[in-house]
């Protein structure tokens, strides 16, 4: 783009901004432009999640009882530390916009970075998380595990036990024929619980992913001293993409996590 | 000067540090509410806790408050569509009970 404004320069239009790119007439024009695009990009960002909150939505009202139960095997105090690294993210983002707004290219730089820092410790907790999912069986699959399971961590609520896990090898599969028509349904639907649940949360973490890369280039640029006040709608719009994230989150933490909190006691 | 420069104005940096706030205390919040009984209320107010989140990131994070009405229009629509797609859904789920 800076090449194309070269030329416009050599070409006799002096007048024009070095970051104008040369289809729009006014900064302003070119800025609300591309935070209309950016807008434009998270309405159809809202539909894509929304598919799969449809599908929550559905078998939740269908199953409640058992994605309530399904529910309580989610870690609610790593889920909370989550919700907290990740708006504590969210502000660095806002802190780092806004810094591009004044023109300290150094602190927007250094308020990304630290950004990415909080988004890889939340996706650190998360595989962590997801690792134990998969210890205790819970990745939906051939070697799903719920019913007996279930069983048996209802059995130490009620002794007090920790959460220590049943003993794995003298367990009966869920397509054990003995568990009759309800406990496979059961277990059936627990698996779309957590189906929805690792489709939901690695759809968001992918969206993350993606975020280290752009705000990557970004700090990059914020560093180089790219961006000042006529021009910082590259740090506005990872900034709108990054709170979209979190956005995202706001709504798994409580329709994922908390979901059977109150029959925990 | 008006027509050439971006007319967004930095917000001041309490409003930032003061949504944070918020948003830390809607979270302990909806953690204690969660593990509350409160039977078919937990959900409505789990997702009013939510959307009121949300609101506070997309009008001060996201500056929804200094924008204009073309993103207003974007914002709106995103809640309008979301709402078809679920409302018209649950409708259908929801009703086909009633003709047993």
């Amino acid at each position: 783009m800076s090449a194309t404004n070269e030329l416009v320069k050599d070409a006799g239009h002096a007048h024009h901004h070095k970051d104008l790119a040369h289809h729009f007439d006014t900064l302003e024009q070119q800025h609300d432009a591309n935070l209309l695009g950016m807008w434009a990009f998270l309405l159809t960002e809202v539909l894509f999640f929304g598919g799969l909150f449809a599908a929550y939505t559905i078998y939740r009202y269908k199953y409640s009882a058992v994605f309530e139960e399904a529910s309580n095997h989610l870690d609610i105090k790593l889920g909370a530390l989550n919700t907290v690294i990740l708006i504590l993210s969210s502000l660095t983002m806002a802190l780092a916009v806004r810094c591009s707004q004044t023109g300290n290219g150094l602190w927007t730089g250094n308020w990304l970075v630290l950004t990415m820092v909080f988004g890889f410790a939340f996706l650190g907790v998360k595989s962590m998380e997801w690792g134990h999912d998969y210890k205790v069986r819970l990745m939906p699959g051939k070697d799903f595990f719920w019913w007996q399971y279930a069983k048996a961590a209802k059995d130490m609520h009620t002794h007090g036990g920790g959460h220590e896990l049943p003993d794995m090898k003298n367990v009966k599969s869920d397509t054990n024929p003995e568990l009759g028509v309800k406990g496979r349904q059961e277990s059936e639907q627990a698996r779309l619980f957590y189906l929805l649940y690792f489709c939901m949360t690695s759809l968001h973490a992918l969206h993350m992913i993606v975020g280290f890369g752009i705000i990557t280039i970004i700090t990059y640029y914020a560093y180089k001293g790219a961006y000042s006040p006529d021009y910082y709608s590259p740090v506005e719009n990872i900034g709108l993409y990054w709170h979209f994230v979190d956005i995202v989150w706001i709504f798994l933490f409580p329709l994922l996590y908390l979901l059977g909190a109150h029959l925990v006691h | 000067m008006a027509t050439d420069h971006p007319a967004h104005q930095p917000a001041s940096l309490s409003s930032y540090f003061i949504t944070f706030g918020l948003l830390m205390f809607l979270t302990i919040l909806t953690v204690y509410v969660g593990f509350q009984n409160l039977g078919a209320w937990s959900t409505p107010i789990a997702l009013g806790i939510a959307v009121i989140k949300a609101a506070l990131v997309v009008t001060i994070f996201m500056h929804g408050l200094n924008s204009g009405p073309l993103t207003w229009v974007i914002i709106l629509a995103s809640m309008f569509f979301l709402t078809i797609m679920l409302g018209l859904m649950l409708s259908d789920y929801v009703s086909r009970g009633w003709i047993m």
